[in-house]
């Protein structure tokens, strides 16, 4: 009987391969696997931009790009790095596993899911046209006013910059809602708000982040657009406007914006470590808050970026001390993690090395944070390179080993084989040595003097030998990021990684209990969920694909998941899942129509993009069988 | 279907509604759609005190007269109380009363077009005076007011497209998901214009 259930699911679930399907899938998985390709491809693109920064700055007096093109590296490298790589990246793995943790067929707006993809990929790719253009944005990721006025920046530099930052936005908004809906309406049953994945948890502090943070990057984009474009005079000085008002607007986003790409980063610390600990977490509960409390205090530390501004004392003071307040819930959640695994027996697979080598980097980058908070020291070493070396520590650190370990750790379950593990450690050892190595020395060079964002620097300052080293540094890390990539193509592409089967590593959330990669309905049947840890404390749940338990949970009559309350997560209905559907990149094509048309100045084209979007939007709402 | 078959699925109601008192995942989409919203109007907002309190000390600056109230007056109650038909309709629906969801619908759209209406000869008026492009004034009067008006034209466009399709009879007591969505919609639309008021034309007058 099981297998007649599953293979009907197969014919209701799944997508006939080709072209058209590829283009309008709305299954999470797939378009999980997108996000994680085409971040990891920004990833390579802003890797490439660094090793050019690096090269340039290898020794004094270098000429190997001119400054203007140095500006536009390192400002296309901060862009692409935090907006069109990590966050997408996570939202990539929390597209593909939010769903198979909770026990869900799919995300709750799958076709919104698929609008949110596309429409990151055509701002990632209007970013990029600036270079074709010869003026990709050249003032720096925080893009300051006055100098990215039109006065000071009258080239199509900064538009490339508004535009596509607002495009972007569309994107996470769009994905951020549907996080947050998912996860409180599609859990499986039985698993109540005290038994969520703590990636769930951090994906959902993180969504409501971007809900409250985002705006404000947008409004300021937008006043940004609208002085430039047309003539507004937000933040000119001369007319009453303020260049101040920008720096509040970027950094009440932008440090929200530090645990939006860090907290989900987190939220895979708390899958990998247990796993490879071999025992329950430690302090469930208050991991949970210390990452929905970290989203919130979070958005009371944007003017310690701008201590140096020149602010009220009684502000700096307040800022300074909600920048200390935040270090509590960082370690709450650093010790947690540290007894787990003392209290455990650990196995030191690669993807749990990463975890390790974040734990080291992070608290490291954490130390020199807290020093940022008291204002004093702020003010002696804001824009040197001791705040480039701090954020790479809690960024590359805190967020990209995550992600490194995250890859490894979910690999086998989305390809359905074994990376190699000696090359994954060996992958490790290279990112690891060459991390430190590149960024370490940036401390010493910042406390030397030596400010960030200069294209070149005169012999004799006692700056070459670390430079050097920097350089040498930043070669054998992208080494290390190479050697992953090589290891992807000789398990995936060269079909030579062993296979996984359903839980090579013996895991503890529901992905686990399904195939690798798993079917297009993701479960034969929903589970009840009776346990923080189910596939540990269910043995059931492991055999799940072969017995069905419960015929009536396997909704094989339709194309259909379950909805169940926000917290206790009892049954409540059923919920009809659209198919797929080629709305979503109309949609997203006449939104790509309307800002490339605003950049080139051709009214006919935002006429067609608006065309397009409204026929599109009015299309996705007609398909709907049920209004 | 035989009987075994029917067994797949539990019996549980099959609609994007919910159950009972249970709220469906298109209600909570618009619900963080609107935060999110409410957010962009405060930051707005946040920006226009910003730049008033550390700009000039007068208000308005440049010699622009303070925002006559006179039209306002007309405007706030036609928007404010557009809500009114707007609920009704969705609770008509809600007992399954097609005929006065349409008539609900249609007031609250003469009501909203009224209101962009009367926008239009306010905004007439204050063009001759000033414009975005006179100062950073002019730029946050028109950006958040044009703003909200936005809103306003896009929550009109739902309206008629709930219209079209409760003539076509696709709504009914089980089945308003949208009817739902947009009342919560046009209801903030309402609200935020309430702070747009107190903001934008009432406080030149209330702090000189």
């Amino acid at each position: 009987m099981a297998t007649t259930v599953a293979d009907r699911l197969e014919e209701i679930w799944e997508e006939k391969p080709g072209l058209g399907s590829w283009l309008d899938t709305v299954d999470h998985k797939r378009i999980g696997i997108r996000y994680v390709y085409t971040a990891f491809a920004f990833f390579l693109a802003g890797g490439l931009e660094a090793t050019i920064i690096r090269a340039q700055l290898a020794r004094p007096e270098e000429t190997l790009v001119r400054p203007e093109a140095y500006n536009q590296l390192f400002t296309m490298h901060g862009i692409t790095m935090i907006f069109f790589f990590v966050t997408p990246m996570l939202f990539g793995f929390g597209n593909y596993f939010v769903p198979l943790m909770i026990g869900a067929r799919d995300m709750a707006f799958p076709r919104l899911n698929a609008f949110g993809y596309w429409v990151f990929l055509f701002a990632g790719l209007f970013m990029y046209a600036g270079y074709a253009a010869g003026h990709a944005p050249n003032d720096g990721w925080f893009n300051y006013f006055p100098l990215a006025s039109k006065q000071f920046s009258p080239d199509i530099n900064i538009d490339f910059y508004t535009l596509g930052l607002i495009f972007l936005g569309i994107s996470s908004t769009a994905g951020s809602i549907n996080f947050i809906v998912t996860i409180f309406k599609l859990r499986a049953p039985g698993m109540s708000i005290s038994r969520v994945p703590l990636f769930c948890w951090a994906i959902l502090a993180t969504a409501f982040s971007v809900i409250f943070a985002l705006p404000s990057l947008t409004v300021a984009n937008a006043m940004a657009a609208l002085d430039r474009l047309f003539g507004f005079h937000f933040f000119d000085v001369a007319k009453g406007g303020s260049v101040i008002l920008w720096q509040h607007l970027f950094w009440i986003f932008g440090h929200p914006d530090v645990y939006i790409i860090f907290l989900p980063a987190v939220g895979i610390v708390s899958s990998v470590v247990p796993v490879f600990s071999r025992r329950k977490l430690v302090g469930y509960v208050w991991l949970a808050l210390a990452t929905m409390a970290t989203a919130i205090i979070g958005f009371g530390v944007w003017v310690h970026h701008m201590f140096a501004v020149g602010l009220p004392s009684l502000s700096l003071t307040f800022f300074s001390a909600a920048s200390m307040l935040i270090t509590i819930p960082s370690a709450v959640q650093i010790f947690a993690w540290l007894a787990t695994i003392i209290g455990g027996r650990p196995v030191l697979a690669t993807p749990f090395l990463f975890i390790l080598g974040f734990l080291f980097l992070f608290v490291l980058g954490g130390v020199t944070g807290v020093m940022f908070a008291a204002v004093p020291f702020d003010q002696q070493i804001t824009d040197s390179y001791f705040v480039v070396a701090h954020f790479h520590y809690v960024l590359f650190g805190g967020a990209v080993f995550p992600i490194f370990a995250g890859i490894y750790y979910w690999f086998p379950k989305m390809f359905g084989r074994m990376l190699h593990q000696g090359l994954g450690k060996l992958s490790f050892w290279l990112m690891f040595v060459g991390f430190n190595l590149t960024f370490f020395p940036m401390h010493i060079l910042g406390l030397l003097g030596m400010p960030r964002r200069v294209y070149t620097y005169p012999a004799g300052l006692g700056w070459d030998l670390y430079n050097s080293l920097e350089t040498i540094g930043a070669y054998i890390l992208a080494l290390g990021v190479l050697v992953t990539v090589g290891n992807f193509v000789w398990s995936v592409s060269m079909r030579r990684g062993l296979l996984a089967g359903p839980d090579p590593w013996g895991g503890d959330t529901l992905e686990w209990a399904t195939d690798s990669p798993p079917p297009p309905y993701n479960f034969v049947e929903i589970p009840t969920v009776k346990s923080g840890e189910p596939l540990w404390d269910q043995p059931e749940l492991r055999a799940m694909n072969e017995r069905v338990i419960d015929r009536e949970r396997t909704l094989a009559t339709g194309h259909d998941t379950l909805g169940t309350t926000v917290l206790d997560a009892e049954l409540e209905s059923i919920l009809p899942m659209p198919h797929g559907s080629f709305v979503p990149i109309l949609a997203a094509a006449g939104l790509g129509l309307i800002f490339g048309g605003l950049i080139a100045h051709l009214e006919v084209v935002i006429g067609i993009g608006a065309a397009l979007l409204v026929g599109s939007v009015l299309a996705w709402f007609r398909d709907q069988g049920d209004v | 279907m035989s009987a075994s078959e029917q067994r797949l699925v539990p019996a549980l109601p099959r609609s994007p509604v919910g159950a009972e008192g249970g709220r469906s995942t298109g209600y909570w989409g618009m619900v963080i759609l609107i935060f999110t919203e409410a957010t962009l109007f405060a930051i707005l907002l946040t920006s226009y005190f910003y730049v008033r309190f550390q700009g000039s000390p007068v208000w308005p600056p440049d010699g622009i007269k303070k925002p006559e109230l006179a039209l306002i007056a007309i405007m706030t109650p036609v928007l404010l109380l557009s809500s009114g038909p707007m609920h009704w309709a969705e609770l008509s629906i809600k007992k399954g009363n097609v005929g006065r969801l349409r008539l609900g619908l249609l007031i609250t759209f003469l009501m909203g077009a009224t209101f962009l209406t009367l926008q239009g000869f306010e905004y007439h008026k204050s063009l001759a005076e000033f414009t975005p492009r006179t100062d950073a004034y002019g730029s946050l009067f028109f950006t958040i007011t044009g703003f909200h008006g936005l809103h306003v034209a896009v929550g009109l466009l739902m309206n008629l497209w709930l219209q079209w399709n409760a003539w076509r009879g696709r709504f009914s007591a089980e089945r308003h998901l949208a009817v739902e969505n947009v009342t919560l919609y046009w209801h903030f639309v309402d609200a935020v214009w309430v702070f747009i008021l107190v903001s934008i034309y009432l406080s030149p007058h209330i702090w000189p």
